[in-house]
C-alpha cells in the first residue's frame, strides 16, 4: 500500500496545529498526527526532526528537556505565540489552496 | 529583521555547542525508538523483542542520515563546506604522490603560459604610455628598397604644412653624441626630435618644460629634456637639475626639464637626452637627404586610410615641385603600435602558443591522473554512498579538491611564473633590453593575472569534472563487490586512451615546431656572409667635429687609425667601413649609368665608404677587377667597386668595368667601376642580398667610421688594445661598441630572436616529450595491473610470453601511432601558420617530421616496454589468485 505523500510544506503546519493543545515530544507529534488522520498521514522521522528544527530555528516552537512519566528524559515542544499567528497565517494559505483546486475540479465536473 | 537576528544568534549558539546539539538529538530519537519499538510489540505480542527492534530501525531509518540533514537545517552552509575542505586535505595528504604531481604539474604548465603572457602583453596589449594613443601613427617615406623609410626636414616641413589629416606632425632621430665630463669624452645615446614631439604623444614632463615651439630652429638656444633614468643616474634625481648645462658634441646645451617615469618611446630608445632639431650640415638642409621618422596624431573621424591617401598625394606633389630629390618617394603610414611591436608579433605568438600547447598536455595529465584515482576511489565512493551521501554531496566533495589542488597550484605557478619572468629578461642581451622599453619593468598587470585566474578557472573545472564524471553513475553493488572489474578500467580505458592520444600528438606539434626552430636557426648561422668571420675584431670609432672640421682631417686620423693598429702585434689585415656588416641595409645613395638614356629615376643602392685592405680584411672574395688604392682621393678621377647582386641588377648580360656610374646632380659626376666583389651580408642574416656600391673612404670621407680588424691572435683579447691605440691618438676619440665579428653576428637581432624562440620552444618541447610519454607509461602500466588476471589465466592456458608482449605493446602501438599520426598532421598547419618566423625550412620539412616520428616512437616503445615486461614476467598462479 503506497502512503500517499503530504503536500510540501504542510508538514509545518500539521505539527504547529498538533502542538496547540499541548506541548508534545516527537513521538507524540507523529503519533498523534497518524491517529487523528486516522492511519492516512504517516510522518517519516526522517521528515519530522529536520521540520523541527526548522520550526526552532524560525522561532515558531520552543524546546525543553523534561521528565516523562516512565522517568526518562524527553524533549517536549512547544507552540510559541510567533507559532501560534504563523499556524494562523499558514491555515489562511491552505484554505485559500484548497478551494481554488476545488473551483478548478468543479469547474471541469460541470 | 528582529527575526533574521535570533535565527542568526540559533545558529551561532549551534556552531559553539556542536556536540551538545548532537548528543541531545541522538538521545531524542532514541528514546522516539524505544516509544515506537513498545507500541509495536503492544499491537503485536508474538512479535520478539528483537524483530521489533529491527523493524523500528528499519522504520526509523537511516540514523546518521536523519542527524546529518537536521544539522544541515542548523548549520551555516559553509560549515559543510569546511567539512569537505578537512576531508579533502586528509585525502589528498594521503596521496601524496598524486596530490604533488598534480601540483607541480598544473605549477610547471602556468608558470609557462603566464611568464610568456606577460612579455606578449607587456609588448602588444598593454597600452602606450601616450595620451590616446589609437590616434597616434608613424609617418614615413616610402621607397622601392625601404616601404618604412625617413624623411627628410625639408619634406617634414612641407608635409606638416600641406596635411589635412593631421592635428600635428613631428619628427625624431635617434643619435649618439659624445658626452663631456671630467674624465673625458663618453658615447651617450640621444634621441633629437621636433619641437612639439613631446606634445604629439600627450606628454609632460615632470619637471620644468619641454621644448617651446620655434626651439628646435638653429637660431634658438640648445636645450636638452632628460630622460628619467638619466635624470636618475647622473642627477641623482636632484631637483636643482634645471637650469644646468650639459656638453653634448661640444656644444653646451641647458637643461629645461625631466619626463616622466613611465615614458619611453621605443622606435627611438635607448635615449638619455632628448634634444631639439637644430638643422645645421648638408644633410639636415637637403631635401634629398633623409635621416628622421615622422609622428602624428590622427584628427576626429580621419582613418588610417585617409591619412595615408593625403600624404601620399602630398608626396606626389613634391614629386611634380622637385623631381631632382623627390622622384619615386612615396608615403607611408601605419598605427604607431605597430611600429614599436609589429615586428616582435609573430614571434611571441608562436611562443605563446608553444606555451600554451604545454599547458594542454599538463592538464591533459592531470585530468588523466585524475580518472585513474577515481577509479582506484570506486569502494570509497560506494560506501560513501551506502551510507547516504546524495551524488551532489559527493560531486561537491570533488570539486573541494579539485580547488585545492588547483589554488595550490595556482600560487607555486605564479611565484614560478615571476621567477620565469625574470630569468628570461636577465637573458635578454643589454642593448636589446634598452631598445625595447616596454620590457623593463615586467610584472603581473591586471591583464596577465585575468589570464592566470583564466587558467585557474579551466583547471578547477577540469579538475571537478573529471571525477565526477565518473561517480555521477555509480554502479553501487558492482563497486562494493571484492575483486570487481566490471566497469573497472572500462571508462578509463575509454577517455584515458583518448587522452593519452591527445597528449603524443600535442608533443609532436612542439617538437616539431622546435625542430623547425632549430633548423631555422642553423640555417641562419649558416648563411653565407661573403667573408670570414673568424679572428676579426671591431671598433667604432667617432671624432668630434670641434677639434677635427675638415675633410683632410678626416682622411688624415682614418690613415693614422689604421697605421697605428697595423702595427699592432698579431694584425694582419685592417680597414674601416661606414658601416659594419649584418647590421642594416641603410645608408643609401642614387645614381645612373652612364651611356644610358635617362629620365631622372632614382636608382637606390646601399653605399659603403670603405678603405683599402677592407675587403681583405673581411676575407671577402674579389671576383674581378682590382682594388681600391691608398692614394685615391678627390684628387683623383672617382672610383667604386660593386658587389655581385649590383651587377646582377643593373648590369645583366655585360661587363660592368666597361661603365661608369654618376651621382644625379645636373652635370654627371663620372665614377669608374673598377672591381666587383662577391656579396657581403651587410643587412640582417635572413635579408636577401642587396645591391651595394662601395666608394673610398678618401673620396667620402667622414668623422666617424667603423674599423674592422683581423688578427692571428685571440680577437676578444685584442678589443682593449685598439680602443687604447685610439686613445693615445687622442683621448677626445669616442671609441665604443668594441665586439668581435663573430659576435656581431651571433647577436644580430634575427639570429638572437631564432636563437631564443628556438631554445625556449625546445624547453617546451622537451618537458612535453617527457610528460607525454610518462603518460602514456601510465595508461599502459594501468592497463596491465587491470588485466593481470586475464594474462594469467591467458598464461595458464599456454600463451607464451612473446604474446602477452604483442598483446600490451600492439595496445600502446596503436594509441602511439595514433597520436604520431595526428600530431604530424597537425603540426604541419601548424608550421604553415607560423612560416614567417622560419628561415631557410619549409614547413612540411621531411627530415624533421620523420626525426620528430622516431624520436617519440622509440620514447614511447620505451616506456611501454617496461610494463609490457611486468605482464609477460607475471606468475600465473598468483595473477589468478590475487586481484
Amino acid at each position: 500500500m503506497t502512503k500517499p505523500d503530504l503536500l510540501p510544506g504542510t508538514l509545518d503546519m500539521l505539527i504547529l496545529k498538533t502542538l496547540t493543545r499541548a506541548p508534545l515530544h516527537g513521538y507524540g507529534i507523529a503519533l498523534s498526527i497518524k491517529r487523528i488522520s486516522q492511519d492516512v498521514l504517516t510522518v517519516e522521522e526522517g521528515s519530522l526532526y529536520p521540520a523541527l528544527q526548522r520550526l526552532l530555528l524560525q522561532g515558531w516552537v520552543k524546546a525543553e528537556w523534561k521528565m516523562t512519566e516512565t522517568n526518562r528524559r524527553a524533549r517536549f515542544y512547544t507552540l510559541t505565540a510567533a507559532g501560534r499567528k504563523q499556524l494562523g497565517a499558514e491555515l489562511n494559505q491552505f484554505h485559500q489552496l484548497i478551494a481554488a483546486i476545488t473551483r478548478v475540479l468543479q469547474d471541469q465536473d460541470a | 529583521m528582529a527575526n533574521s537576528l535570533r535565527r542568526l544568534f540559533h545558529k551561532l549558539r549551534f556552531l559553539a555547542r556542536r556536540e551538545k546539539f548532537d548528543a541531545d538529538l541522538a538521545e531524542e530519537m532514541a528514546y522516539h525508538r524505544e516509544l515506537k519499538q513498545r507500541d509495536l510489540q503492544e499491537a503485536d505480542p508474538a512479535l520478539t523483542a528483537k524483530d521489533a527492534h529491527h523493524a523500528t530501525n528499519r522504520e526509523f531509518g537511516n540514523d546518521l542520515h536523519l542527524r546529518d540533514r537536521s544539522r544541515d537545517v542548523v548549520g551555516f552552509w559553509f560549515e559543510t563546506t569546511l567539512q569537505d575542505f578537512r576531508f579533502s586535505l586528509r585525502q589528498l595528504r594521503k596521496n601524496l604522490g598524486f596530490t604533488v604531481t598534480a601540483i607541480i604539474m598544473l605549477a610547471l604548465g602556468m608558470a609557462a603560459s603566464v611568464a610568456i603572457f606577460s612579455f606578449v602583453d607587456a609588448a602588444l596589449l598593454k597600452p602606450l604610455p601616450y595620451r590616446d594613443s589609437s590616434h597616434l601613427v608613424g609617418v614615413f617615406e616610402s621607397v622601392a628598397m625601404f616601404k618604412q623609410s625617413n624623411l627628410s626636414i625639408p619634406d617634414y616641413l612641407d608635409w606638416k604644412k600641406r596635411n589635412e589629416v593631421f592635428t600635428d606632425l613631428e619628427i625624431y632621430d635617434r643619435r649618439d653624441l659624445t658626452l663631456s665630463t671630467k674624465n673625458g669624452v663618453e658615447p651617450v645615446h640621444t634621441g633629437r626630435v621636433s619641437d612639439g614631439f613631446f606634445r604629439v604623444l600627450g606628454v609632460t614632463p615632470i619637471l620644468g618644460r619641454d621644448f617651446a615651439p620655434g626651439e628646435d630652429l638653429l637660431s634658438a638656444p640648445r636645450t636638452t629634456v632628460l630622460s628619467y633614468a638619466a635624470w636618475q643616474k647622473r642627477y641623482g634625481s636632484s631637483p636643482d637639475v634645471l637650469g644646468q648645462t650639459v656638453t653634448l658634441d661640444g656644444n653646451p646645451h641647458t637643461i629645461i626639464g625631466v619626463l616622466p617615469r613611465d615614458f619611453h618611446f621605443v622606435p627611438a630608445e635607448p635615449a638619455e637626452y632628448w634634444t631639439a632639431l637644430h638643422p645645421d650640415g648638408h644633410c639636415d638642409l637637403s631635401r634629398g637627404c633623409h635621416g628622421t621618422y615622422g609622428v602624428a596624431r590622427l584628427k576626429d573621424g580621419v582613418t588610417l586610410q585617409q591619412a595615408l591617401a593625403n600624404v601620399t598625394s602630398i608626396a606626389q606633389q613634391l614629386e611634380h615641385e622637385y623631381p631632382d630629390t623627390n622622384r619615386d618617394q612615396g608615403a607611408f603610414v601605419a598605427p604607431l603600435s605597430e611600429v614599436i611591436a609589429g615586428d616582435l608579433r609573430p614571434i611571441l605568438l608562436v611562443l605563446l602558443g608553444g606555451a600554451a600547447l604545454l599547458l594542454i598536455i599538463a592538464g591533459v595529465n592531470i585530468a588523466s591522473l585524475l580518472l585513474v584515482r577515481a577509479e582506484s576511489r570506486r569502494r570509497e565512493i560506494a560506501v560513501r554512498g551506502a551510507l547516504g551521501a546524495s551524488p551532489l554531496r559527493l560531486i561537491r566533495q570533488f570539486v573541494t579538491e579539485g580547488l585545492v589542488v588547483v589554488s595550490a597550484g595556482t600560487v607555486f605557478g605564479l611565484a614560478l611564473a615571476y621567477g620565469g619572468m625574470r630569468v628570461l629578461a636577465s637573458l635578454i642581451p643589454a642593448e636589446f633590453m634598452a631598445r625595447l622599453a616596454f620590457w623593463q619593468n615586467l610584472g603581473f598587470s591586471l591583464r596577465v593575472l585575468a589570464f592566470a585566474g583564466l587558467i585557474a578557472l579551466f583547471a578547477a573545472i577540469l579538475f571537478s569534472l573529471t571525477p565526477s564524471i565518473r561517480s555521477a553513475a555509480p554502479d553501487m553493488r558492482e563497486d562494493l563487490a571484492e575483486g570487481s572489474r566490471g566497469t573497472a578500467g572500462s571508462a578509463w580505458r575509454r577517455v584515458g586512451s583518448k587522452l593519452v592520444v591527445l597528449e603524443l600528438a600535442t608533443a609532436v606539434v612542439l617538437l616539431v615546431i622546435a625542430g623547425l626552430l632549430g633548423k631555422s636557426l642553423f640555417r641562419l648561422l649558416h648563411v653565407d656572409t661573403g667573408m670570414n668571420p673568424d679572428h676579426i675584431a671591431t671598433l667604432m670609432v667617432s671624432s668630434p667635429i670641434a677639434t677635427y672640421a675638415k675633410e683632410p682631417q678626416w682622411i688624415a686620423l682614418n690613415r693614422l687609425v689604421r697605421e697605428k693598429v697595423n702595427a699592432l702585434p698579431g694584425v694582419t689585415a685592417s680597414g674601416t667601413t661606414s658601416a659594419l656588416p649584418v647590421d642594416g641595409w641603410g645608408n643609401t645613395t642614387w645614381f645612373r649609368v652612364l651611356g644610358r638614356p635617362w629620365h631622372g629615376e632614382h636608382n637606390e643602392v646601399t653605399e659603403r665608404d670603405v678603405t683599402v685592405n677592407y675587403f681583405n680584411t673581411l676575407g671577402a672574395k674579389l671576383l674581378r677587377g682590382r682594388n681600391f688604392d691608398e692614394s685615391e682621393d678627390k684628387s683623383k678621377p672617382a672610383v667604386a667597386i660593386i658587389n655581385r647582386s649590383f651587377e646582377r641588377v643593373y648590369f645583366p648580360g655585360e661587363d660592368p668595368l666597361a661603365h661608369q656610374l654618376s651621382h644625379l646632380g645636373q652635370t654627371p659626376d663620372p665614377i669608374q667601376i673598377v672591381g666587383i666583389v662577391e656579396d657581403i651580408k651587410e643587412g640582417q642574416l635572413d635579408s636577401q642580398n642587396l645591391p651595394v656600391l662601395y666608394v673610398p673612404f678618401n673620396q667620402n670621407a667622414d668623422t666617424a667610421f667603423e674599423l674592422a680588424v683581423r688578427t692571428s691572435q685571440d680577437e676578444n683579447a685584442i678589443l682593449p688594445t685598439l680602443t687604447a691605440t685610439i686613445h693615445d691618438i687622442d683621448p677626445q676619440i669616442v671609441a665604443f661598441q668594441g665586439a668581435t665579428m663573430t659576435t656581431l653576428i651571433n647577436n644580430s637581432v634575427s639570429a638572437y630572436i631564432h636563437r631564443s624562440s628556438a631554445w625556449l620552444v625546445g624547453g617546451f618541447a622537451a618537458l612535453a616529450l617527457i610528460l607525454s610519454v610518462v603518460g602514456l607509461y601510465g595508461v599502459v602500466a594501468y592497463s596491465v595491473s587491470q588485466r593481470t588476471r586475464e594474462i594469467g589465466v591467458r598464461m595458464a592456458l599456454g600463451a607464451q610470453q612473446s604474446s602477452v608482449y604483442r598483446l600490451i605493446l600492439s595496445e600502446a602501438g596503436r594509441l602511439t601511432s595514433i597520436g604520431i599520426l595526428i600530431g604530424l598532421v597537425l603540426a604541419i598547419g601548424a608550421a604553415a601558420a607560423m612560416q614567417a618566423v622560419l628561415f631557410g625550412v619549409r614547413s612540411w620539412d621531411i627530415p624533421t617530421l620523420f626525426a620528430v616520428a622516431a624520436v617519440l616512437s622509440a620514447a614511447a616503445l620505451l616506456a611501454s616496454f617496461v610494463p609490457a615486461r611486468r605482464a609477460a614476467t607475471v606468475d600465473p598462479v598468483v595473477a589468478l589468485r590475487t586481484e
